[in-house]
């Protein structure tokens, strides 16, 4: 398996939305490596003869009729939600300023 | 904060001279259906904020997603009208990303095994020539929350200082229509996108799977584009420009995308692979994210959905509902009505084809149909930002009307210009022709001794012109029948009147 690089890491940061300073980063590639290193030997694993396997039960069409069925208030749907304006989630914005 | 600054743009055909378009299209339709893709909520378009949620699509902990089969029934539908092949067997994927339009942090689409593959759509260009195109691939998904910007400059996501959320779009399914890359099209590439999503928009309202409305996002437009030198086979690197969502759009966005590709490769730059926004007002489409690879989206098959796996008899029964291609449709009536290609094509972009095809099989001939339906409603229609079946709905004129109104002409009672006074009547409400007719007092004058009468009158009085009918000159009845209507107050019939006047004037 490649080795995990300093790049990939900052990479993996950008996407996680995870600040890290230069520190972080230099012990993350290391730290990472070796979780990667120890996940890895499943790869090890005698799997020729094994179908790859997505659902443990060989079901398929489970679908149900289109029919409407009753939804929650906005009320309900917005009692769990930190912010809230005008009947809608309040979130943080969304792009970082240009 | 920096404003999005307008690039540099060179000509569409000094592009074109250095450069060959290469064009993708992904479309994506929200089907029509009661409820949402994975759960029993409504789908429907506006509604009061966040009432159409619960917690299978807010993706509260523990809440189980179940496929709603009339999406699948129409998606397959969908494939089947583009040609594809159906996959025997499919599972959805989780896409998963940060942005607060999916509550769950992923959006449940299709990744690696689409439900529909490997078709296409012939398009019909403006000169008659045919371009196909090919279709990737159509798959299932759902649509995400819809997302207003605050404190940003007209709603813009840009220089917002937070975002309001309304999850009732949130899962309302939707079909993505990813076409090959299209090459070859040259200077034709405007064109043949906005046909493309044309003949597509046509296609699904045929098949009754959603309504389509571009203006409304029922159905959006992202373009792929970009360009390579001539004569090379290498791909350039592209940008997707998202949300095109009217057809003049489409064809402006291709054009300006050209454009800008172009000056930054004429100067020596390289293309940022990236998403774009494109702007309505004007008309340029400005750098949005960076595209993200398919890796970045961590896909993987969806726990919690077992896959879909159609029979083949349940595909071919889904076959058996497809309706007449449009375009062949289009065909068989035009030749049926009789309509030159300019009739037809305006009576296709005046989206009039099955109010006429009704109006006919009502009894009405056809060109009295497209008289009618073309003329006065069309112009309130456009006037109104509407379009003509949907005002006369509203005002409540159909077929029967038509139909009622042609059999008073033909059987006597009116003239061409009484005619168009009674329909002008019955657009604004006044009641049936026959009622408008009455109440008016429009009645054709049938006493032949009045029309008479009044020809008698009007040859006494205007000897000059009786003497150069006399002649020889029968084109210089129609001063006198004019005057012969004054006489008897627009009512008289034309025809009767002239026949009288040149008998009299043998």
């Amino acid at each position: 398996m490649a080795e995990l690089t300093r790049a990939d890491v900052a990479h993996l940061a950008a996407l996680a939305r995870i600040e890290l300073s230069d520190h972080e980063l230099e012990t993350m590639v290391g730290e990472l490596g070796i979780i990667l290193e120890s996940v890895a030997t499943v790869q090890n694993a005698p799997i020729a003869d094994v179908e790859p396997m997505s659902h443990p039960m060989p079901l398929v069409n489970v679908t149900r009729p289109d029919v409407r069925r009753p939804s929650l208030t906005a009320q309900q749907a917005l009692a769990g939600a930190p912010e809230q304006d005008q009947q809608r989630f309040s979130v943080p914005r969304i792009l970082e300023q240009d | 904060m920096s404003r999005p600054t307008t690039e540099a743009t060179l000509p569409f055909e000094v592009a074109l001279a250095s450069y060959d378009p290469v064009l993708g299209l992904e479309v994506h339709v929200e089907l029509g259906t009661q409820t949402k893709m994975f759960c029993g909520c409504a789908a429907v378009f506006g509604g009061e904020p966040n009432a159409q949620v619960c917690p299978v699509c807010l993706g509260l902990p523990g809440a189980l997603p179940v496929v709603n089969e009339k999406a699948v029934e129409s998606a397959i539908r969908i494939g089947l009208a583009l040609d594809c092949q159906i996959a025997s067997w499919c599972r959805f994927a989780r896409k998963n990303y940060f942005y607060p339009d999916m509550p769950k942090n992923f959006q449940t689409s299709q990744y690696d095994e689409p439900i529909a593959f490997g078709g296409h759509l012939d398009v019909e260009l403006e000169d008659g020539s045919t371009y196909r195109v090919e279709i990737e691939r159509a798959h299932m998904e759902e649509d995400t929350g819809k997302s207003s910007h605050v404190g940003g400059a007209t709603g813009r996501i840009h220089g917002a200082t937070h975002s309001l959320v309304d999850y009732n779009r949130a899962g309302i399914p939707l079909i993505e229509i990813v076409t090959k890359p299209m090459t070859g099209a040259g200077e034709r590439a405007p064109e043949i996108a906005r046909a493309y999503v044309a003949t597509l928009r046509d296609l699904l309202k045929a098949l009754g799977v959603s309504d389509v409305k571009m203006e409304q996002g029922s159905m959006r437009c992202d373009v792929n584009l970009s360009l390579m030198p001539k004569g090379s086979t290498t791909f350039g690197t592209r940008t997707e420009t998202k949300n095109v969502n009217s057809l003049r759009s489409v064809e402006r966005a291709v054009r300006y995308e050209v454009g800008r590709q172009a000056a930054i490769l004429a100067a020596g730059g390289t293309i940022t692979q990236e998403t774009r926004h494109w702007h309505e007002d004007t008309g340029v489409t400005t750098s949005g994210r960076e595209k993200s690879d398919a890796d970045d989206y961590r896909y993987f098959p969806e726990p919690d959905l077992v896959p879909v796996a159609p029979s083949a008899e349940y595909v071919e029964a889904l076959r058996a509902t497809l309706p007449e291609p449009p375009a062949a449709r289009r065909r068989r009536l035009q030749a049926q009505w009789g309509y030159s290609d300019l009739e037809m094509r305006d009576v296709v972009n005046a989206a009039l084809v099955d109010l006429i095809e009704q109006t006919v099989g009502a009894g009405a001939s056809a060109a009295g149909a497209r008289k009618w339906w073309s003329g006065e409603i069309a112009r309130r229609a456009n006037d109104a930002g509407s379009d003509v079946p949907t005002l006369a709905a509203s005002i409540g004129v159909g077929p029967a009307e038509v139909v009622e109104l042609e059999s008073l002409v033909t059987g006597g009672r009116l003239n061409d210009s009484m005619a168009r006074a009674v329909w002008e009547g019955v657009l604004a409400g006044e009641g049936t022709p026959t009622v408008v007719a009455d109440a008016r007092g429009l009645q054709l004058v049938q006493d032949s001794g009045a029309l008479e009468a009044a020809v008698d009158r009007v040859i006494e009085a205007n000897p000059e012109v009786a003497q150069k009918i006399r002649d020889g000159k029968a084109q210089a009845a129609g001063a006198l029948i004019g005057q012969v209507m004054k006489e008897l107050k627009g009512q008289a019939d034309a025809a009767a009147a002239r026949e009288l006047i040149l008998a009299k004037l043998a």
